[in-house]
């Protein structure tokens, strides 16, 4: 077996950089990418900002006042709020197709490339929703 | 007789398999439940707000739905880090800060609840 195969380095790493423009991910993979990060940026920091909020606004009036009319009312606090509800969508939907892949529904090619496309849909357009009702 | 038993490496992997599951089922139910109270319910203030989370099964709910958060993402966390954080002693540094971290969200949780 001489063939160029064989003449390949192996291993082979690949960098952020030949991920991102060298090579064409299918989308699954682009799905699977997005879960990890989303899921790491859910553990920190922004279980710890939640944890924080809620904390302030259950301990009194004034918290709870500050929290919605001041703190959140900032654009900054807004947009990490929309990128919450990004990540907690994009986390839940794409954590739902794992609980079905692992059953065996939808693990073809063509309806596993399907239901990654719509969990990327569904999360943007829940993110769309509540990131309308948020500011404006 | 030696025991050559592994200590590094992701040798557990079942359980941890199972457990990802369920705390995620859990999470799901926590979310939607909380969800249809937010949108459907009454409009928020602070006494709606206060109320909610005096009821016993909205605090054992919630320190529920942490418990699954905590041993979810540390399942997570330790799978990210065996993937991509290296030497081994890096890798131990953060498992214990992760740990910690998470351990704190408990606690942090249970006396927002009980307070």
């Amino acid at each position: 077996m001489s063939s160029a195969a064989a003449k390949k380095q192996r291993p082979k790493f690949l960098s952020f950089y030949a991920l991102l423009f060298q090579i064409r991910m299918p989308i699954p993979a682009w799905c699977s990418g997005m879960h990890r990060i989303s899921g790491a940026l859910l553990v920190f920091p922004l279980t710890a900002w939640f944890l924080f909020l809620l904390d302030t606004s259950l301990a009194s009036e004034k918290g709870y006042d500050h929290v919605r009319d001041v703190y959140l009312s900032h654009p900054i606090a807004k947009l990490g709020l929309t990128f919450f509800i990004w990540a907690y969508s994009h986390h839940f939907c794409a954590g739902i197709r794992y609980l079905f892949l692992d059953l065996n529904k939808g693990i073809e090619l063509r309806p596993a490339r399907a239901s990654a496309y719509a969990v990327f849909a569904v999360s943007i357009l829940i993110t769309l929703y509540f990131g309308w009702r948020l500011w404006l | 007789m030696a025991v050559n038993r592994v200590v590094v490496g992701a040798h557990y992997g079942l359980g941890n398999f199972i457990a990802q599951r369920v705390t995620a089922v859990v999470m799901v139910l926590y979310s939607l439940i909380m969800l249809f109270v937010l949108m459907g319910g009454r409009p928020l203030n602070y006494g709606v707000w206060k109320d909610l989370f005096t009821q016993g099964w909205m605090r054992v709910g919630t320190l529920l739905f942490m418990v699954s958060l905590a041993w979810h993402a540390w399942i997570g966390i330790k799978e990210i880090l065996i993937d991509y954080a290296r030497p081994d002693s890096l890798r131990f540094s953060l498992y214990v800060i992760f740990i910690l971290i998470i351990a704190t969200y408990l606690g942090w949780t249970v006396q927002i609840l009980w307070r």
